[in-house]
């Protein structure tokens, strides 16, 4: 015992404000990424890196390792790992050109059952994870080479291709314009504006209620200043969708998911059960929690995202393609790990999750512009990705 | 005879506990000296400071040795010496061989290559002495329990023991395998090697020991004399009389059976053997029932049996709630049926450390704090600032996390947690365990309004005059039976250990 039970403990106001300080810190140090590159590259090269056409690349080439993170989070929130979401985001992606392809199944079709392909995957995966408690690393290595192996089966090493519009609708496509014709894009403007009031409105709601039960709350500079930078980066980008072609139909998909997984993992009792069987699954089943049923869902989720990615991929290749996918399951795994997500579970959010994805995006579009070999630029993700979890632990560790 | 080892004020303190404070111990050559003390008197204590696994500096006091003053600073240094230590969780690697064991770090072996033929032959060597003729190639996993003691001590035969010393080496094992380790320990005398016993069958040290030190919070009590070596002794030294006041008064009012379990029995979950055996109990309304035994009786093993089948297998009885048959079978079915387990072991299977007062309080009662599956943060919160004022958790805040509380303050979050699932009956698993005095008080008190309010409480504890202070009635439990109940009158640490020494060995 540390303490005897006269005495409070009280951490100080750096501790208390660990929580935020830490999100902040990464919506920053974002930031600062984007700035660092947009300079750069002004200067280097004369180009301007927040131009229309590239802020809508970012999205497109980064939607699918953000919607394949949503899921990962659960998967490592609850303690495991999955290592097979290449591969299975590759064969569902197979999948889908196989049936609109060369079954010629239309799109409304294609779409559920793909998806449903994918749940099917994760459940086989989850199957033995869960009940027969192998360890995820290995089930999902093994799934790895599986469907990677099947992907080039059902291709026959070939690229299957090309697919009819809506198909590629999925991936390529925008949101017309509802409201006026020509540039800027109203309806584009209209949405991002309603978004940013959302977000401020749900901030205020929780400012309030933290009032209401006397919980310290953040100092209203800090909570303005925050908001402010969000807001102001939010219609910035929006402002220039609205210049280019519009909302891309990727970004508003994976705008939906983050939504909804947001809710899920703070708002609901089964999103919440995930946190308590990765903080401590003993102490989770002895509370009445079915962990295994649990774990089991986390991974027919991850295998329905996978699906949804493998989908957004292929569409965007407007081919399936046997090498699609490589590497994926890295990337993913590092942006929950760069987001805030500790390896032994039971932490990590949902809106950290998105600005690792978003961290790892930029510095990917950003060296590329720079002409930046791969080389370099593996090394540079790399360092990147150690030096966020060394940030994190070393801030856990002064708090004790 | 001059004494082989004498320690003279022992004192050790960890951060606010002192679990030694002048403790005197002196051993004669050639005998065997029983260690004998409640749990958590110190004796384990005691042996690790002997053994340099708390090195020199670190504890106050002196320790001479075979004349020279003894500084261990590792056990290593002990080793070298020839005092030997054989813990109460064996130290042997499972999948290694018998030989590979024995000479585990100490191996024969020339320029970092062992040799395997002397290996062999010295293992077998030692095993004789031991009474044991297993291949030196065995794997030690394939062993039972009683021959994997008596390797233990063949490894510290190898290290030419002078001095050695048994914590506990009779908990888990059989009659008849005691009754071997016995004979050894007596043929071992007889060769000339100095015992030390740590042990809690008294019938055990009847028959082995010499002389008897008595322990009690962390302080000498008595040595003891053959002649004086009885029962009634040993225990009264070892409880002590003050007990007065320790405990807050209560007015039972004892109403209809809560509870009642008949003819429950578990099965271990890996071995062929029964764990629990036909137990049979009722619990009444405003009434504290304690189960008494020692370590490894069953208590633990029949709560979690008890709670939704968290232990054990072929779970065979019945059970049933305010009347009704309880469907115990999962523990989401048992906290339904209104069955709380508050479990032993607060840190490992009662919190999420990492998170915040209120989300341990909700966790049990997700549905308590939410509507069609969304959860409302503000009940959440008022929920746990309920129960901090009225359990006095002491905190700044409900939003801190449950690793930063005492043991105290943690202990009511995880009463708390089960409060709020509304139970009728409570089981309360070693409930003040590595919480200071004052905190027990509370927690005590605590209890007593839980049964002023109507429920009933099941106590376990290994703290006997714990149970003789709270508990209306206490079933005494050994080897996986109810051995004996005992009234509040009738209850005394003599009856209840005279019951538990009566009933040993008589398992099917």
């Amino acid at each position: 015992m540390s303490t005897t039970d006269g005495e409070v403990t009280k951490p100080g106001l750096g501790a208390q404000l660990g929580g935020h300080l830490r999100e902040n810190g990464m919506v920053l140090a974002l930031l600062v990424i984007v700035l660092f590159f947009t300079i750069l590259i002004r200067a280097m090269q004369g180009v301007d890196f927040l131009s229309a056409q590239n802020i809508t690349n970012l999205f497109l080439q980064n939607s699918y390792v953000i919607i394949m993170a949503l899921g990962m989070l659960l998967v490592i929130v609850s303690g495991h790992i999955d290592l097979s979401v290449g591969s299975v985001a590759a064969f569902t992606g197979a999948v889908s050109a196989f049936l609109t392809v060369k079954l010629g199944w239309p799109v409304f079709a294609v779409i559920p059952a793909t998806l449903l392909m994918g749940g099917l995957i994760g459940a086989a995966q989850g199957y033995w994870i869960a009940y027969w408690k192998i360890p995820s690393f290995i089930v999902t290595l093994a799934g790895m080479l599986v469907f990677r192996g099947l992907t080039l089966w059902l291709l026959q090493g070939q690229n299957i291709g090309p697919f009819p519009r809506e198909f590629q609708a999925m991936s390529t496509g925008f949101l017309p314009d509802f409201i006026s014709e020509g540039k800027p894009n109203m309806t584009a403007l209209v949405m991002v504006a309603l978004a940013a009031l959302a977000i401020v409105w749900s901030g205020l709601r929780g400012r309030r209620s933290d009032a209401a039960f006397g919980v310290e709350p953040e100092p209203a500079g800090l909570f303005w200043g925050r908001h402010a930078i969000v807001v102001g980066a939010l219609m910035f980008v929006g402002w220039k969708l609205a210049q280019f072609r519009g909302l891309p139909n990727v970004l508003i998909v994976m705008s939906v998911l983050i939504v909804i997984y947001a809710f899920f993992t703070e708002q609901t009792t089964t999103g919440r059960r995930i946190y308590a069987l990765g903080g401590n699954e003993k102490a989770a089943r002895l509370s009445g929690i079915k962990t295994d049923r649990l774990v089991f869902g986390t991974f027919v989720n991850m295998g329905v995202l996978a699906a949804l990615a493998g989908m957004i991929v292929t569409a965007r290749l407007n081919s399936a393609t046997p090498k699609a996918g490589t590497g994926f399951e890295l990337d993913v795994i590092a942006a929950v790990f760069i987001g805030g997500a500790s390896m032994s579970g039971g932490s990590g959010k949902i809106i950290g999750v998105v600005v690792g994805a978003l961290i790892m995006g930029v510095m990917n579009n950003g060296m590329s512009i720079m002409g930046i070999g791969i080389d370099y630029q593996q090394v540079i993700k790399g360092l990147v990705l150690l030096a966020a979890v060394i940030f994190d632990v070393y801030n856990r560790n002064k708090q004790g | 005879m001059a004494a082989i080892l004498e320690m003279r004020g022992i004192g050790k303190s960890f951060p606010g506990v002192r679990a030694l404070d002048q403790v005197n111990l002196s051993v004669e050559p050639g005998e065997i000296h029983a260690i004998c003390g409640e749990n958590g008197a110190g004796k384990s204590t005691l042996m690790k400071v002997l053994s340099g696994v708390y090195p020199h500096g670190s504890y106050d006091g002196e320790i001479v040795y075979d004349d020279q003053t003894a500084a261990f600073r590792t056990i290593r240094d002990s080793e070298a010496r020839g005092i030997i230590i054989i813990h109460q969780e064996l130290a042997l690697v499972p999948q290694l061989s018998v030989a590979e064991n024995m000479f585990l770090g100490n191996e024969v072996a020339s320029g970092g290559i062992i040799d395997w033929k002397r290996t062999w032959k010295r293992t077998r060597e030692l095993l004789a002495k031991v009474g044991l003729s297993e291949a030196p190639t065995t794997p030690v996993g394939k062993l039972g329990v009683g021959k994997q003691q008596l390797i233990e001590i063949a490894k510290a035969l190898a290290k030419d023991v002078r001095l050695l010393i048994l914590d506990e080496p009779t908990a888990a094992l059989q009659e008849n395998d005691s009754a071997k380790l016995l004979d050894l320990m007596l043929e071992l005398k007889a060769q000339g090697v100095t015992q030390i016993i740590i042990s809690h069958k008294l019938n055990e040290i009847r028959r082995v020991a010499d002389r008897v030190t008595v322990i009690r919070d962390g302080s000498t009590v008595s040595t003891l004399t053959r002649d004086e070596i009885t029962e009634d002794r040993i225990i009264r030294d070892m409880v002590g009389r003050d007990m007065a006041h320790r405990y807050p008064d209560r007015t039972p009012q004892i109403g209809e059976v809560l509870m009642s379990v008949r003819n429950w029995t578990v099965w271990h979950p890996e071995q062929p053997r029964k764990i629990i055996d036909d137990v049979s109990f009722d619990v009444r309304r405003g009434e504290i029932l304690g189960i008494a035994g020692l370590m490894g009786s069953g208590r633990t093993e029949l709560a979690m049996s008890l709670f939704g089948r968290s232990h054990g297998r072929n779970i065979e009885g019945t059970a049933s709630i305010a009347g009704a048959p309880a469907d115990l079978s999962t523990v989401s079915r048992a906290i339904e049926a209104g069955l709380a387990y508050v479990t032993e072991d607060r840190k490992e299977l009662g919190l999420i450390l990492e998170e915040p007062i209120q989300r341990n309080i909700s966790l049990a009662n997700l549905a308590g704090i939410a509507s069609g599956g969304v959860l409302s943060a503000g009940r959440e919160r008022r929920v746990a600032e309920d129960y901090r004022r009225d359990l006095r958790i002491r905190t700044p805040g409900v939003n801190q996390r449950v690793m930063n509380l005492s043991g105290g303050n943690q202990q009511k979050v995880v009463l708390a947690k089960w409060l709020f699932t509304d139970p009728k009956v409570l089981i309360l698993d070693e409930p003040t365990r590595g919480i200071d005095v004052g905190a027990k008080f509370e927690i005590y008190t605590l209890m007593n309004q839980l049964v002023a309010q109507g429920h009933g409480v099941v106590m376990i504890s290994s703290e006997m005059p714990e149970l003789l202070g709270m508990c209306d009635r206490i079933h005494v439990m050994n080897e996986g039976r109810f051995v004996g109940e005992l009234s509040r009158d009738e209850a005394s640490l003599e009856r209840i250990m005279a019951l538990i020494l009566q009933s040993e060995g008589k398992a099917a």
